[in-house]
């Protein structure tokens, strides 16, 4: 283990429980942020350039941009919090508990597959050859999902378009 | 003494950082002259001969005001804003090739911090967090202006994201690579003789559209004229800096001249063939065999003109900026977005399918 692995993912760690634990949700939404960008890292770390640029670029630059949008505006703070009952923070705990369980139990006896030096391909990973698989063998799914991502701008759009008769401003 | 390749490598990336911080400091004196040379005025003359001095005069100026945090104001993303401000706008110059390699015998340097295969989004990411730093401002300034000003500024900056990502795909499909360095060296003949052509083989002639909408995308994201609404005066309140003062105020303002450099930069890669100049290779041939000069001071001599011609496209694209700056009035907001979403971006779709269309039939590669 390097030690940038190391410190990239305790850098991780630490800011995932910033997300949970910090009191604003402001500086929730910028743990986040930082968390993305250490999983950017971790891409990196496993030779997956575009995958590391297409994650920074959709999730840390476009997708909490607008979490962030929504959440400066809703202007949350402690008067307004929403408290929770106990039963429902005491489920929300063993749910969350069980989760961790199975996931640690399923890679309690996981050993890394470790890769021959000789025979490994630098090149996999680059964004050429991401597209040559994309467009050779997974071409139909590839497709599928701009359907799908199509048919959700199109909702998006006619969520925000105005009926006739709503003011403009 | 020797330094390893990495070494070099390093000092080149300081190098890019400090020319980074020169250009955008020089920027406000230029703003200025310009400022004055279009309005028939004198402008700066005051410090130092030509008045060459104000940059500096300016910085001490900013650094000894008042350091103000206004009541309520988050502390520590106040402070933060303006910081990562200025880091996203350094950061993306790591990746701009400035100039091909130089030759030491077995050494070679390449002029560009760093070579990356992705090259073309890493720039990508970059301007897309740009926006970070103008929203925690704002935010953190605990002022309900400064907060719309901030969501002013962002929406503006997504909006143009998407027409300016949609620019660059024409850009990519042509040159099949995201490799900065790459799509410098093919907007050029391989070979050699005499060509006319020599500057036809930039993209900016095989992509005008793209090119003009990807400068106007420039504009918008790097707030200025006609597009700067983040922070317009006049109209509305100051916007996402209505609270900053003193060197604070100074970064954001800062980083806007970074982003210009930055923003001319990838267009002089991208569009404009980068450092490659007209009848370069003639040139090359002539220090090598008409000259008394070493093999590898011939390649530096001709890489060195490489650099000084990547120079001058990215400061006639600062001119054009400033130019524009002071001769056009700005936009209204909805005027604003109504051009991003409903004709820079159909536009770009539109080009994208005519690339592909022109590639298809073999008019283009």
């Amino acid at each position: 283990m390097s030690p940038l692995f190391l410190f990239l993912s305790f850098v991780a760690l630490l800011s995932a429980l910033g997300v949970v634990l910090a009191k604003n949700p402001v500086h929730s939404v910028l743990f986040l942020i930082l968390t993305f960008f250490t999983l950017s890292g971790h891409y990196l770390l496993l030779n997956a350039q575009f995958l590391a640029a297409v994650n920074i670029i959709v999730y840390a630059g476009a997708i909490m941009v607008l979490f962030l949008f929504v959440i400066m505006f809703l202007n949350l703070n402690e008067e307004t919090e929403p408290h929770k009952p106990a039963l429902a923070k005491f489920a929300a705990a063993i749910a969350g508990g069980s989760l961790l369980l199975i996931l640690v139990a399923a890679l309690r006896n996981v050993s890394p597959a470790g890769y021959d030096p000789a025979s490994f391909d630098s090149q996999i990973g680059m964004v050429d050859r991401l597209g040559m698989v994309l467009f050779r063998d997974y071409a139909l799914p590839f497709e599928l999902a701009s359907i799908l991502l199509l048919a959700a701008m199109v909702g998006s759009v006619m969520l925000g378009k105005r009926e006739t008769g709503e003011r403009n401003f | 003494m020797t330094l390893p390749a990495l070494g070099w490598q390093g000092l080149v990336v300081l190098a890019t950082f400090g020319i980074s911080l020169l250009i955008a400091t020089y920027c406000t004196y230029a703003e200025r002259v310009i400022a004055a040379f279009l309005q028939d005025r004198v402008g700066p003359d005051r410090a130092g001969p030509f008045g060459l001095l104000q940059p500096l005069a300016d910085a001490v100026k900013l650094f000894t005001k008042e350091e103000f945090f206004p009541a309520g104001a988050n502390r520590a993303l106040f402070v933060f804003g303006p910081c990562l401000a200025m880091i996203t706008a350094l950061m993306s110059s790591a990746v701009i090739p400035f100039g091909n390699f130089l030759k030491f015998g077995d050494t070679e340097i390449h002029l560009q911090g760093i070579e990356i295969n992705v090259g073309m989004l890493y720039v990508f990411g970059i301007v897309s967090l740009g926006v970070y730093g103008i929203m925690i401002g704002g935010w953190a300034s605990n002022n309900k202006f400064s907060l719309l000003g901030a969501i002013r500024a962002a929406s503006q900056n997504i909006s143009y994201e998407l027409a300016m990502g949609l620019a660059l795909i024409a850009v990519l499909m042509m040159s099949g690579t995201l490799s900065l360095r790459e799509i410098t060296l093919q907007q050029t003949h391989v070979g050699g003789g005499w060509h006319i052509g020599d500057i036809f083989t930039w993209n900016v002639f095989k992509q005008p559209l793209g090119f003009v909408i990807f400068i106007v995308c420039a504009f918008a994201e790097t707030n200025r004229t006609p597009f700067d609404l983040p922070e317009c005066e006049t109209e509305l309140i100051g916007g996402y800096h209505t609270e900053y003062s003193s060197m604070k105020m100074g970064l954001y303002l800062f980083a806007e001249y970074v982003n210009v450099f930055v923003a001319t930069a990838v267009m002089s890669v991208l569009y404009f063939g980068g450092f490659n100049y007209p009848f370069q290779y003639e040139f090359l041939d002539f220090l090598t065999n008409k000259t008394s000069l070493s093999a590898d001071w011939a390649h530096n001599i001709f890489v060195l003109m490489g650099v000084v011609a990547m120079f001058a496209k990215i400061f006639t694209g600062i001119f054009f900026f400033m130019w524009v700056r002071w001769t056009l009035p700005r936009f209204r907001y909805d005027q604003l977005m109504r051009l991003g979403w409903t004709i820079l971006i159909p536009l770009a779709i539109f080009n994208i399918l005519l690339t592909g269309g022109l590639i298809t039939f073999g008019v283009i590669q």
